[in-house]
């Protein structure tokens, strides 16, 4: 069958994908422009004064000076463990939390829920958190950096009420077949949950890689410092000085603004890499969950992020 | 007579309700105790993190001393918030507040939604894709490499100044000059957000029933006719409950980008209730103060809220509770 259009609509449809390509090129040209310009030659990008749509020159000195800057390593290390470690904790606790608050029939599930939500709204604030963190005495220490945010109040309220639209039946079968609550979770509930937790993989892990601030007040410690702390001091504070020095003085001198593109790039790749994969899972996971039939709940605001990807 | 019995009635069930609530939680507890258990780290993160913290507000009415800590030290009731209210700090810091917030309410809230408008009338579905895909990438860039962005690109070398002196215009340090501070911070905020935030207008958009699009287009309704009268209305309760959260955050401008970026040349557009708390409490360790204005700002915060909440249930049906 052919749709016949009228001029009118031909002429929206163009301006509609022009305007969304220029949308497009402001989202991602300043990206380009720093793998661009951290690729470039230092003397010819420093009197150049337009636009840059390639790299001009080519030299990867700036990559070697990042690669080999002790601090940035040490960060990447640090950055790395406590993304790993902090992910999985955000998990176990989370998931347990959220699971137990989607059990129907609990006395406590609704007091304990308004309990969780006021914090939404109320909190101690950045103060009187920092005293406590100083009690507490884990200031100085890796803790400090896995301990705030071990669970974040959306997510939890996502899980819950993804735990909540599984069919009660399934783990009637279960409980009739003798699973013990434990068993219901781990062998029934959570595998059924996999792409709800490929998302709060996604969102504990960009969290936890791009987080500087706790860093910056809890820790004094640099062998603990993370990369964004490390970036801030090179990028925000602009002490570039470190990275030069494994350069030679002479180049250095031009170097300053490439090498912090190459900083940047180096710090960003990585977690832009993650996204498609962990997209893939959703994907799947979608797939599985409608020949299963479950129906996906219309949800908390930020689970439209996963019915996105469901219904597309 | 009747308020004779009635309290005698009163006072004969009310304990013993009390205590077949206790009696019925233990045997709950008892019945579920695998579940309990299971809630038990959460609740106790949740305990420490938020709750223990929340008594530390006193602070905000004490002259906190270290070595006596936060029960220990003196009293010194509302000292602190008259102070805050009649410094010169207070006026700057809460105009800055509400302005940066009004400004990204009022051009950054409606950008995702004009792009998920643009995106659903795309018919080609790899160049949708393609153009989500483009412009959620900048969601997943850090705070402090957006700031360092900003501040080589805002440099009088930088890319700002190549794309502006094409139009003419010569070549400043933007972000040293206070005007520009706001358009600065909202703008890299509609850059970074405008993909991910149209995410959960695109998933309402899905929600719509298509049979209405039908029905109109054999009405005679144009694409333009569609939108006002069915994508617009479906979208409504979706733009409303988000609006009203963010609302509840009109305090909470987002002051890690603050201060990364701010410097003392543009303190007086750029300081805003938290950065000035961070200066106060963190780095001047004027611990009461700083903790007097941040629950300041909570409470305005929770008024907002709830004003918010009101007039959205007085005019539409949706809120929050």
């Amino acid at each position: 069958m052919k749709t016949h259009r009228s001029v009118a609509e031909k002429v929206f449809d163009i301006v509609n994908i022009c305007i969304l390509i220029v949308i497009m090129i402001a989202a991602s040209y300043p990206l380009l422009y720093i793998i661009f310009s951290s690729l470039s030659v230092p003397s010819q990008l420093a009197g150049y004064n337009n636009i840059l749509y390639r790299p001009l020159g080519l030299q990867f000195d700036a990559y070697y000076a990042v690669l080999h800057n002790k601090p940035i390593l040490i960060g990447y290390r640090n950055t790395i463990v406590y993304t790993i470690v902090g992910t999985s904790l955000n998990l176990i606790f989370t998931t347990t939390l959220a699971y137990a608050l989607s059990r129907r029939g609990l006395m406590l599930r609704n007091s304990l829920m308004i309990m969780i939500v006021i914090t939404m709204f109320f909190s101690g604030g950045l103060i009187p958190t920092y005293l406590v963190m100083k009690q507490l005495g884990i200031v100085n220490t890796w803790i400090s950096m896995v301990f705030p945010g071990l669970i974040g109040t959306y997510n939890l309220i996502i899980m819950r009420t993804y735990f909540q639209s599984i069919p009660e039946a399934l783990e009637e079968s279960a409980r009739i077949d003798g699973a013990s609550e434990m068993k219901i979770m781990v062998r029934i509930m959570i595998p059924l949950s996999m792409p709800i937790i490929a998302v709060m993989i996604l969102y504990y892990g960009v969290g936890h890689w791009n987080s500087w601030f706790n860093a910056s007040i809890y820790l004094t410690k640099s062998s603990l410092y993370p990369l964004q702390l490390v970036l801030r001091n090179i990028l925000v504070t602009g002490n570039t000085d470190d990275l030069l020095t494994s350069l030679g003085t002479i180049k250095g001198r031009d170097m300053s603004e490439i090498v912090k593109s190459a900083a940047i790039v180096i710090a960003t790749v990585p977690i832009l890499v993650l996204y498609p994969f962990l997209t893939e899972v959703f994907r799947q996971g979608c797939h599985d969950r409608r020949n299963k039939r479950i129906r996906i709940p219309n949800g908390f605001a930020q689970d439209s992020f996963f019915n996105l990807h469901c219904s597309g | 007579m009747n308020e004779s019995i009635m309290s005698k009635m009163g006072s004969s069930i009310l304990p013993r309700n009390k205590v077949n609530v206790l009696k019925r939680l233990t045997r709950d507890i008892i019945k579920n105790k695998a579940i309990y258990l299971i809630a038990l780290p959460g609740i106790m993160y949740y305990i420490i993190y938020y709750y223990w913290p929340m008594l530390g507000v006193t602070i905000a009415f004490k002259s906190f001393v270290a070595s006596k800590g936060v029960f220990g030290s003196p009293w010194i009731g509302l000292e602190h918030f008259v102070n805050f209210f009649k410094s010169y700090y207070f006026t700057r810091i809460l105009r800055n507040t509400l302005v940066i917030s009004f400004y990204s309410i009022v051009i950054g809230f409606p950008a995702p939604i004009i792009l998920a408008l643009l995106l659903n009338e795309v018919r080609n579905q790899v160049f949708k894709r393609v153009v989500q895909t483009v412009t959620y990438m900048p969601h997943f860039i850090s705070v402090v490499v957006v700031s360092g962005m900003i501040i080589a690109f805002t440099q009088k070398q930088g890319l700002f100044n190549d794309v502006l002196s094409v139009l003419g215009v010569p070549r400043e340090n933007w972000l040293l000059n206070a005007d520009w501070f706001r358009a600065i911070f909202v703008g890299s905020d509609i850059w970074q957000e405008i993909g991910w935030g149209s995410i959960i207008y695109l998933a309402a958009l899905t929600g719509i029933d298509s049979s209405l699009y039908e029905a109109a287009k054999i009405d005679g309704a144009g694409r333009w006719k569609q939108l006002i009268h069915i994508t617009l209305p479906g979208l409504l309760p979706t733009i409303i409950i988000l609006l009203i959260l963010r609302m509840g955050f009109v305090m909470n401008v987002g002051f890690e980008k603050v201060i990364l970026l701010y410097s003392p040349s543009t303190y007086e557009k750029a300081d805003v209730i938290s950065s000035f708390v961070y200066r106060k409490g963190i780095i001047e360790a004027n611990y009461s103060y700083a903790t007097a204005v941040g629950f300041f700002n909570s409470a305005v915060n929770f008024i907002f809220l709830l004003s918010a909440n009101k007039l959205s249930k007085k005019y539409s049906e949706s809120s929050l509770f």
